[in-house]
């Protein structure tokens, strides 16, 4: 570019201006477009650090056939269940807690009951703390996976199956697994 | 540059020597920036005294314990309604109304970069404070969780008015992110030939920075509001637990919002009370660089702190340890600026007219506030504090005597400018005593009840906690009633006193004083000679 293109490229102050307020536009609009991206990024990162508890929803990510099994040390798997406000359902745990080696699988039941007199629908969310040993406490079989559907006044037993993996960091001797059970009727 | 000066020329002589329109369409069509600002600050007053009456029903009720005078409910909409109003109807239209009214004459510009956009992003606001406070007469009530409206509460419990507070805020939004690109490109690109921006005045380089802030998170705000309306109507489970959402992401994506938002709403402060206090001091401002910087890493900075809103709501060690530390590291530069005021003021030839006093409140009280930002910022200690009287005191030390005192101490500052007269300086320095005594009477006993255990946000509370309050109540109310004598004293100077000369203030550096006073309807149509 020669010196004379130069001086002719000089912008006015309504074409500089226009183009300050244009890259100012797209800053809102990429910043409006981050906020909901946060969402995904929020869930990956949590899922890599297991920050808010919330355990691996795929359960066919743990081969359960490559465990061996770490007689040297016993974990003690606690379980809780909770009802989130205004779900009417009995719901409580077999035992409220069993005793593991890493990689062997430990097997329960949640008991649920619908005593209302309408067909309802629950989801239950569990949760792991501490957070650390979040990526480390396996569902292989588990009633979180879908919904649980229970006709009016009907009780259903649900299986759990978990298997705590033996890559456990050494200072964890106590896991607490809860489930929070939502009513979700209304979104079926 | 030759072209860019003959351009303003031209477009502006057009205009010359025109005065305002008459009658009521002024104010409606108006483009000119020292309408639209003048607009700005009596709407934001008008809030001050809204959200105002909103904290002396509070305070009252809070006077003795017990339920006297309000419901529960209805107590909650106060607090979630006052802190509202006061965020986006008080504070942020005063400021913005600042920048209309100064920021043109400061940098030589003959009006805003945007003119017409301005009129439009001033009058959305008065449409979008009638809908958020029309929610309180709706079926159910305004909001009641809160300003800070984390779901699921303001989702799944709130009333059905949320809606409407969520257009609101919506429109609130969308006025602030054009009042903030204007305000960017009025300041890139208008300045008189010779005002580079190392020369700028602080209140122009601190506003600059804070319309960054502005367009980055208002708009993420915006995506809240729209993730929560989502939820309420379209079946989504943003925050939802039950659906596969998380209420925890309502609270990073809030704060990652409300951090930058509490900046936004001290940073023209900064810009503020660097004017006033060389003016008075009759002394330079020390260190006007490391001022610009001080100011962009607080900036810069609010971005990665937000998690310390949350230190209770269950992070790993390590974040807890990360954002502690991030948010001590901002009292580096915020002491930098105090630093400089200070060493301004030292051996200067000082007077203590009303924006003088204001400032140098500002810079005490301010500091007070910022330490019990450090006590906050200590995780392990902020399971203590969190959600009493403590945070309570914290906010309101550097939001009452930070932003609302700088505003005063700007409008004391500016006034014999926009009105060409003299304001009553005898009333001037009665509303500054009684609004210092009564913000101070207000607010720091609520240290003490804070401390030992007393929430927010509850009607009600321990009989211990009985004299503080007391004592709160009365200096609330002194605080409150004392505003009336500032609306007194402003409507006194607009209908006359004594004449203002075009610099009424012996230390007062700046292009504004270069104009006549009052400031004629359009200034600098030519720009100005900066040396």
């Amino acid at each position: 570019m020669s010196d004379q293109d130069r001086v002719n490229k000089v912008e006015t102050v309504e074409q500089s201006t226009q183009r300050t307020v244009l890259r100012s536009i797209l800053v809102a609009c990429g910043m409006f477009a981050f906020g909901f991206a946060m969402v995904p990024l929020y869930n990956v990162f949590c899922q890599v650090t297991g920050l808010n508890g919330k355990t691996d929803p795929d359960p066919y990510l743990y081969k359960a056939a490559e465990a061996k099994v770490d007689t040297s040390r016993e974990i003690k798997v606690q379980f809780v269940a909770t009802k989130n406000a205004g779900m009417g359902w009995d719901f409580s745990p077999s035992t409220p807690q069993v005793t593991v080696h890493p990689g062997e699988p430990g097997l329960l039941t949640f008991v649920a009951r619908n005593p209302s007199d309408k067909r309802m629908i629950g989801q239950a969310i569990p949760s792991v703390t501490p957070f650390e040993a979040t990526n480390y406490l396996h569902k292989v079989e588990c009633f979180c996976f879908t919904t649980q559907t229970l006709e009016a006044g009907e009780e259903k037993v649900m299986p759990l199956r978990i298997i705590v993996d033996q890559d456990l960091p050494k200072h964890i001797k106590k896991l607490t697994l809860s489930y929070t059970l939502f009513d979700v009727t209304h979104m079926y | 540059m030759s072209t860019v000066t003959d351009s303003v020329d031209t477009d502006v002589k057009a205009h010359e020597d025109h005065g305002p329109a008459k009658g009521l369409m002024r104010w409606v069509l108006t483009t000119n920036h020292k309408d639209i600002g003048s607009m700005y600050l009596w709407f934001s007053f008008a809030m001050f005294l809204t959200g105002g009456a909103m904290a002396m029903i509070i305070r009252a009720e809070l006077f003795q314990p017990g339920l006297q005078i309000v419901e529960p409910g209805f107590f909650n909409q106060m607090t979630t309604m006052h802190g509202l109003i006061m965020v986006f109807g008080a504070v942020m239209p005063a400021f913005v109304g600042l920048a209309n009214w100064m920021i043109p004459m400061m940098i030589g510009a003959p009006d805003m970069a945007m003119p017409r956009m301005n009129n439009w992003s001033f009058w959305i606001l008065p449409f979008a404070a009638v809908m958020l406070i029309s929610t309180l007469f709706m079926e159910g009530g305004g909001p009641n969780f809160g300003w800070t409206f984390y779901a699921p509460l303001s989702t799944d419990y709130g009333p059905p008015s949320t809606t409407f507070f969520i257009f609101a805020i919506h429109m609130l939004g969308i006025s602030s992110i054009m009042g903030a690109i204007n305000i960017i490109a009025t300041i890139l690109n208008l300045r008189a030939p010779g005002m580079t921006m190392m020369k700028m005045p602080l209140f122009v380089w601190t506003w600059l920075i804070t319309a960054y802030l502005l367009i980055a998170v208002m708009p993420v705000l915006a995506g809240a509001v729209t993730m929560m309306l989502m939820d309420i109507h379209f079946g989504t489970s943003f925050f939802n637990a039950g659906g596969g959402g998380d209420p925890v992401l309502f609270q990073h994506i809030f704060w990652f919002f409300g951090h930058p938002e509490v900046y936004i709403m001290i940073l023209p402060s900064f810009g503020i009370v660097s004017a006033i206090i060389p003016a008075f001091a009759r002394k330079h401002l020390f260190g006007y660089t490391s001022m610009v910087y001080a100011t962009a890493s607080i900036a810069f900075l609010s971005f990665i702190v937000w998690a310390h809103h949350m230190f209770t709501v269950g992070i790993p060690l390590i974040g807890e340890l990360f954002f502690m530390y991030a948010t001590m590291l901002i009292a580096v530069p915020t002491g930098v600026k105090v630093f400089n005021w200070v060493t301004t003021m030292f051996r200067g030839s000082m007077t203590f007219e009303a924006p003088m006093l204001f400032s140098i409140a500002f810079v005490v009280l301010f500091t007070i506030g910022g330490f019990s930002g450090l006590m906050l910022s200590i995780a392990p200690a902020d399971f203590q504090y969190h959600d009493t009287y403590f945070v309570v005191a914290h906010f309101h030390y550097v939001l009452v005597p930070g932003a609302i005192f700088a505003i005063f101490a700007a409008t004391y500052y500016w006034l014999p400018k926009w009105t060409g007269h003299m304001y009553d300086e005898t009333l001037a320095k009665v509303h500054f005593w009684m609004s210092f005594i009564g913000m101070n009477l207000t607010f720091f006993p609520m240290h003490f009840v804070g401390l030992a255990g007393m929430p927010r946000r509850i009607p009600d509370y321990a009989l211990q906690f009985a004299n503080f309050n007391e004592i709160s109540s009365i200096g609330g109310f002194l605080f409150g009633t004392t505003q009336f004598l500032f609306l007194f004293i402003i409507i006194k100077c607009i209908r006359g006193g004594e004449k203002a000369a075009a610099k009424p203030w012996e230390g007062a550096e700046g292009l504004e004083w270069s104009v006549p006073s009052p400031a004629p309807y359009h200034t600098f149509t030519t720009p100005p000679d900066v040396k």
